[in-house]
C-alpha cells in the first residue's frame, strides 16, 4: 500500500476513536475543550510515531516471548521524554493535560499499533501508520472537544461566542459520552461508502 | 523473523532495551531540569506579583514557613520595597474542595487587608466550582480586611457571595483564606514581639 494510503487508512477506515474505539480514557477525559483535545491528540501522535519507528526497527532483534515488556519500556521512555519536554517548554498545556500524559503509556492505541502494524512492517510504513492513526486520533479528539466546548461553555477554541454559560452537562463526564456516541454515528454514516 | 526465545536472548534483549531507554531518559532529564525549575519559579513569582502591592525584592529568595499546627505548614513570601515590608503572599490550601485540595496564593498588605488571591491549583468542576479562578468571584475579596469581613459564605452568616450552585467550593475557598489569614496574624504577632 502507498504511504499516503496508509496515512489515510489511519484517519478514516481505521480511525482509532470512531472505528476501532480504542483509547477511550483520554478521549472522554481530556476533551472538555477543543484545545485540550487537540493537545492530547498531538501528544499521543508524537509518542505513536516514535514508538512505531523504533519498534519496527527493533522487532527483528526482540525474542517473541519478551516483546510486550520491551515495547512497553520503549513506549514508556518516549512518554516520559514527552512529559519532561512539555513540563519544561509548554507548562501551561502540561498543567491541563498533566494527569493524562503518563496514561499515554497504557493507551491501547500505542501498544495496539506496535503489535498490529509496526512489528511486521518497515520503519517508513510504520512512521506513516503512526502519523495516520495519530492524525485520526487528533481530529476525533479536536472535534469532540469542539462540540463539547460549544455546547457546554459557548466558546470555540477558547473564543466565547455567547455570553453566560452553555449547557454545563456537556463539559462534565456525561456530555463526553453523548457527544462521542452521536459523532460516532455521524462519522460511520459519512464514511460508509469509503473503501 | 524474530530471534529465538532462548533464556539468554530474552535476558540480553530486555536488558539492552532498558539500558538504552534509561540512558536516554537520563539525558533528557538533564537537559530539561533547569527549564522545568525555571517554569515553576516563574509561575510562583507571577502568582506573588498578582496578589501583593508593588515590591522590589525577590520574594522567592526570602521565603519562610509558618506552622499553624503540625500538618498545616504554610509557605510565606514576604514582599518589601526599599527594605520596608509592603505585604505578604501566603501560599494557603484547603482540603475541603469539592474534588480534592485547592491551593491558593493569598496576598495581604501590612494592615492585614487582602490585596488579591490567585488559585494555584484545583480540580473543581468546570463551569461550577472552577469559577473561583474568575475575577467575578475572587474580585470581592480585594481590599477586604478579614478582621471586619467575615470569611464565611452568606448562607453560613458570613460576607462572601458564594458561586451559584457551588457552595462547597466557595466554602473551601473561604477556608483557604482563613488559613492564610491565621498565618498572617501569626507573622504579625511575631513581628510585634521583635519590635518591643
Amino acid at each position: 500500500m502507498s504511504k499516503a494510503g496508509i496515512i489515510l487508512k489511519g484517519i478514516i477506515k481505521d480511525n482509532p476513536t470512531f472505528v476501532l474505539v480504542l483509547g477511550m480514557c483520554p478521549t472522554l477525559g481530556t476533551t472538555t475543550s477543543a484545545i485540550n483535545g487537540m493537545g492530547m491528540g498531538l501528544a499521543t501522535m508524537f509518542v505513536l510515531v516514535l514508538s512505531n519507528i523504533f519498534i519496527s526497527l527493533l522487532a527483528r532483534y526482540i525474542p517473541d516471548k519478551v516483546r510486550i515488556p520491551c515495547y512497553i519500556v520503549i513506549i514508556a521512555a518516549f512518554v516520559t521524554i514527552l512529559q519532561l519536554l512539555m513540563q519544561a517548554y509548554v507548562p501551561s498545556l502540561y498543567e491541563v493535560l498533566g494527569l493524562y500524559i503518563p496514561l499515554i503509556v497504557v493507551n491501547c492505541i500505542v501498544l495496539g499499533r506496535a503489535e498490529a502494524f509496526a512489528n511486521k512492517n518497515t520503519a517508513m510504513d510504520s512512521a506513516c501508520d503512526g502519523i495516520g492513526i495519530g492524525l485520526g486520533f487528533t481530529l476525533a479528539l479536536t472535534v469532540i472537544g469542539l462540540v463539547r466546548e460549544m455546547l457546554g461553555s459557548g466558546s470555540a477554541f477558547g473564543v466565547k461566542f455567547i455570553s453566560g454559560d452553555g449547557m454545563l452537562a456537556f463539559v462534565l463526564a456525561p456530555g463526553a459520552f453523548f457527544v462521542l456516541a452521536y459523532l460516532m454515528v455521524i462519522f460511520r454514516q459519512l464514511t460508509k461508502n469509503v473503501k | 523473523m524474530a530471534m529465538e526465545s532462548s533464556f539468554k536472548n530474552m535476558v540480553l534483549s530486555l536488558t539492552l532495551v532498558c539500558l538504552v531507554c534509561s540512558v536516554l531518559l537520563g539525558l533528557v532529564y538533564g537537559v530539561t531540569k533547569a527549564p522545568i525549575e525555571a517554569a515553576a519559579v516563574a509561575k510562583t513569582n507571577a502568582a506573588i506579583s498578582a496578589v501583593v502591592p508593588q515590591f522590589d525584592n525577590v520574594p522567592s529568595e526570602d521565603v519562610f514557613t509558618v506552622a499553624l499546627s503540625e500538618d498545616e505548614v504554610l509557605t510565606v513570601y514576604p514582599a518589601t520595597k526599599g527594605g520596608e515590608p509592603v505585604g505578604y503572599a501566603v501560599e494557603s490550601f484547603t482540603a475541603k474542595g469539592f474534588s480534592g485540595t485547592v491551593k491558593v496564593m493569598v496576598g495581604f498588605d501590612t494592615e492585614g487587608a487582602i490585596c488579591g488571591t490567585s488559585v494555584l491549583s484545583h480540580s473543581e468542576t468546570p463551569g461550577l466550582g472552577a469559577k473561583m479562578t474568575e475575577p467575578s468571584f475572587y474580585g470581592q475579596f480585594v481590599g477586604k480586611n478579614p478582621s471586619s469581613f467575615r470569611l464565611e459564605v452568606k448562607k453560613d452568616g458570613g460576607d462572601i457571595d458564594a458561586i451559584t450552585a457551588a457552595t462547597i467550593s466557595s466554602r473551601a475557598f473561604a477556608d483557604a483564606l482563613r488559613r492564610a489569614y491565621d498565618a498572617y496574624l501569626k507573622i504579625n504577632a511575631q513581628n510585634t514581639e521583635c519590635d518591643e
